[in-house]
């Protein structure tokens, strides 16, 4: 990344530099042109040399925000997002978003200051031991005392966080050393190249073995997850699938790795996936697991997951390989690079199988259950959410940046939002962290200004982060936000009824009136109440010059639906009630 | 089962937290953990024995891996290998009964380093169960003891082991013996 940056960086001769210049010129070196962050006392030196550098700083309102803005920065840009924050609190507030990015392998770069060296250890004013704190949230984090141990550090969590399977690191600058002078020498502070993990290992005999596997399989499944989009390896899956003739099941994060309209998409599979993607994977006698890490969201009870099929599993973290799931053949390396020795091998067609006749058990047992065209529906009068993503959707032309919070608006978006593309849908998947949708949308928008992009989030997720509106007055930039409104935390609402007999203790929210807290910002918006203004509501946002927020006020009491409870088998779901007027989508 | 890791890690500040606190998230408990300068320049060589089931062995290792500042790890598991324990055991003991205590520590191999008129040091280097077997003998008489300190194991593969991690780094041992870090040219203090 940034080649032209580092050119820039290393032509330049090394010069005598504050250890604070140094963060900045080190940034600019890695090609950094936007950051998220907020000043504070042990960073202020860093601070004050911003203005000397060529890179957009945005202020946020919380530093969870700056994590996540970051995070989204990356997701969308498949580049490092870098947050900033001050010691003591600043930095306790960025461990949200660094676990959030942990969870879902998100390359970010979190810059803290601590304060002087001398005063380590004593319970200065603001200090807190964040490296300690984020040692198990981090792939790896950095104290530096020394100003002339800045650049390296910097530029080692740099490759950290970009090389096998992604992460978060922090480095943490004690104030004098931002004060403090150095040799800046961008060149020379290049990290030693990268070490690959020791156990990763694609050996001719897996190779083989798999390639046996494949053309012996008769219901095969391609279970792709984010690995295919953080390896960069959509062509070579999709290769794989034509080839062979196997359908692929995606995950939450794998959304957009595979393309939604292709004839070999399943879709989603897991506790809110479809009913004929997770029944084809409990019939499957092949799983090929691509870049994903068999979560308890994707097998439900261990003991049952797929017990008739041989599993193959090509993952880069060594450790993510027979966790959960024992697999009959473990490909471990990068995604891309596997496929790529695998692919020659695989024999054009469905080998010896009939492959046409398992795809087309597929297709007939979508048959039931699938009602995708909810446009078909009657107006009943009510406002689902399902409409409001599903008319998203088709209005944007699944053009869009979607990022979504989390609950029960983040399944519907999975289902009814269609990606084609990669980093289309950011997410946050395995934290599962509320408040996630409006800060990194603000930093999905800092790395692609010319995309369209929409926040999807609940009304509870909403109110976790809303301060960040303020964030998109202040930069004057233009997202669409769609509030999916219920009056209550909807999922727990839902476990609630489903699970805890309907007693909704504690789910029922009362929301400030949404537009007007928008305008509050200088920010427009609208309240959206029946199904028939969702669409004029949607293009009125995307038409508005800057950020619109739809308040959606949506069916209070409607679930996600299939469901599998937390700790039972693939196959036991829970249907959608058949009264219900959205039956079985 | 037991398992036993031999690990090298950079000899920094923080190493054995990150190590620690790997086996924490997983809820492991670390029955031994002894560290120690290996023969590689900047590189501490650490033996940890814990109780975990026989698939965990290769998350453990794969995680470990993970920790950026962990250059090699061997899962010696079943393989053939000497182990090592360091056991200081000091003892209530006048003129009067020690000469007991004197035959047992010839029988065990062990030697008494440290003699004053009310008590006695034994130190004690073997296999677990030979320092478990002298305990067990010393509680069973009279002798009180007042203090254990045991080393945890120590363990090393029998035969020629290079480990192909080790291999690659190719001749940092050698460069251990011709230059001398700053730690060591210092001098130990005795």
């Amino acid at each position: 990344m940034g080649s032209d940056a580092n050119t820039h960086a290393s032509n330049n001769p090394p010069a005598r530099l504050t250890g604070a210049e140094i963060v900045w010129a080190t940034l600019v070196g890695e090609g950094v042109t936007d950051v998220f962050g907020y000043p504070g006392g042990a960073i202020l030196p860093v601070y004050d040399a911003l203005r000397k550098f060529p890179i957009h700083h945005v202020l946020v309102r919380h530093e969870q925000g700056a994590a996540h803005m970051a995070d989204g920065y990356a997701r969308a840009s498949g580049k490092v997002g870098v947050a900033i924050a001050t010691s003591g609190p600043g930095a306790t507030n960025l461990v949200t978003g660094i676990a959030t990015a942990m969870l879902d392998s998100i390359p970010i770069v979190c810059i803290t200051g601590n304060v002087s060296s001398k005063v380590l250890g004593t319970d200065a004013f603001q200090e807190v031991d964040i490296t300690g704190i984020t040692l198990p949230v981090t792939k790896h984090n950095f104290l530096i005392s020394r100003t002339e141990e800045i650049a390296p550090a910097i530029r080692y969590a740099f490759q950290i966080a970009q090389t096998g399977r992604p992460g978060p690191v922090l480095v943490d600058i004690t104030k004098d050393a931002q004060q403090g002078t150095a040799i800046f020498d961008f060149a020379a502070a290049k990290p030693r190249p990268h070490r690959p993990h020791p156990m990763l290992n694609v050996e001719e005999h897996g190779l083989a073995q798999a390639v046996e596997l494949i053309r012996n399989a008769k219901r095969p499944v391609i279970l792709a997850g984010h690995g295919v989009i953080e390896s960069g390896a959509e062509e070579q899956v999709r290769a794989l699938a034509e080839r062979a003739q196997i359908p692929v099941a995606l995950t939450l994060l794998g959304l957009g790795g595979f393309p939604a309209s292709h004839p070999l998409n399943l879709g989603m599979m897991g506790m809110h996936g479809e009913a004929w993607v997770n029944h084809a994977i409990q019939e499957a006698d092949l799983l090929i697991a691509c870049g994903m890490r068999f979560d308890d969201r994707v097998t439900g009870t261990i003991s049952t997951y797929a017990t008739k099929a041989k599993k193959i599993h090509i993952e880069v973290d060594p450790a993510e390989v027979n966790k959960n799931i024992k697999v009959d053949v473990a490909l471990i390396g990068d995604l891309r690079t596997v496929l790529e020795e695998l692919l020659p091998r695989i024999s054009s067609g469905h080998g010896g199988r009939d492959g046409s006749a398992w795809i087309k058990t597929i297709e007939s047992s979508k048959g039931a259950v699938a009602v995708r065209d909810i446009k078909n529906l009657p107006d009943s009068g009510h406002l689902y959410a399902a409409h409001v993503i599903h008319d998203i959707w088709r209005i944007t032309g699944g053009n869009a940046i979607l990022v979504t919070d989390v609950g029960q608006h983040q399944m519907w978006a999975a289902q009814y939002y269609h990606h084609e593309r990669p980093r289309t849908l950011i997410t946050s998947g395995g934290l599962g962290t509320m408040g996630f949708a409006l800060p990194a949308a603000i930093g999905a928008k800092f790395a692609c200004p010319d995309r369209e992009v929409w926040v999807i989030a609940g009304d509870g997720g909403f109110q976790m982060t809303a301060a960040e509106l303020s964030t998109i007055a202040q930069e004057g930039i233009k997202i669409n936000i769609a509030i999916i409104n219920n009056g209550y935390l909807g999922m727990v609402r839902q476990w609630q009824e489903f699970f805890y007999e309907r007693n909704y203790e504690a789910t029922p929210l009362v929301s400030p009136d949404f537009v007007k807290l928008a305008d509050a910002h200088g920010i427009a918006g609208r309240r959206v109440q029946t199904r028939s203004e969702v669409a004029s509501a949607v293009e009125e946002a995307r038409s508005a010059p800057g950020t619109f927020l739809l308040n959606f006020m949506v069916e209070k009491e409607d679930s996600v639906y299939p469901m599998i409870p937390a700790g039972s088998s693939l196959h036991e779901m829970i249907r959608r009630p058949e009264k219900d007027p959205l039956m079985e989508t | 089962m037991l398992h036993t890791f031999v690990a090298y890690v950079e000899d920094l500040p923080g190493v054995l937290t990150r190590v620690a606190s790997l086996f924490r998230r997983l809820n492991i408990n670390i029955n031994s953990l002894t560290v120690g300068r290996s023969e590689r320049v900047g590189l501490s060589r650490l033996t940890l024995v814990c109780e975990a089931s026989a698939e965990a062995g290769h998350r453990i290792r794969a995680s470990l891996y993970k920790l950026e500042n962990v250059v090699d790890v061997d899962d010696i598991a079943q393989a053939p290998s000497v182990t090592r324990e360091l056991a200081l055991i000091k003892i209530a003991a006048t003129p009067r009964n020690r000469s007991g205590i004197f035959e047992l520590v010839e029988v065990f191999r062990a030697r008494i380093v440290d003699l004053a008129p009310e008590s006695l040091t034994i130190e004690m280097t073997g296999v677990e169960s030979k320092i478990e077997g002298l305990i067990q003998v010393l509680n069973e008489g009279e002798e009180r003891i007042l203090e254990i300190c045991r080393s945890g194991k120590m363990t090393m593969r029998r035969g020629h082991h290079t480990s192909s991690v080790l291999k690659a780094m190719g001749a940092d041992a050698d460069q251990a013996a011709e230059e001398p870090t700053e730690d060591s040219a210092a001098g130990e203090p005795e």
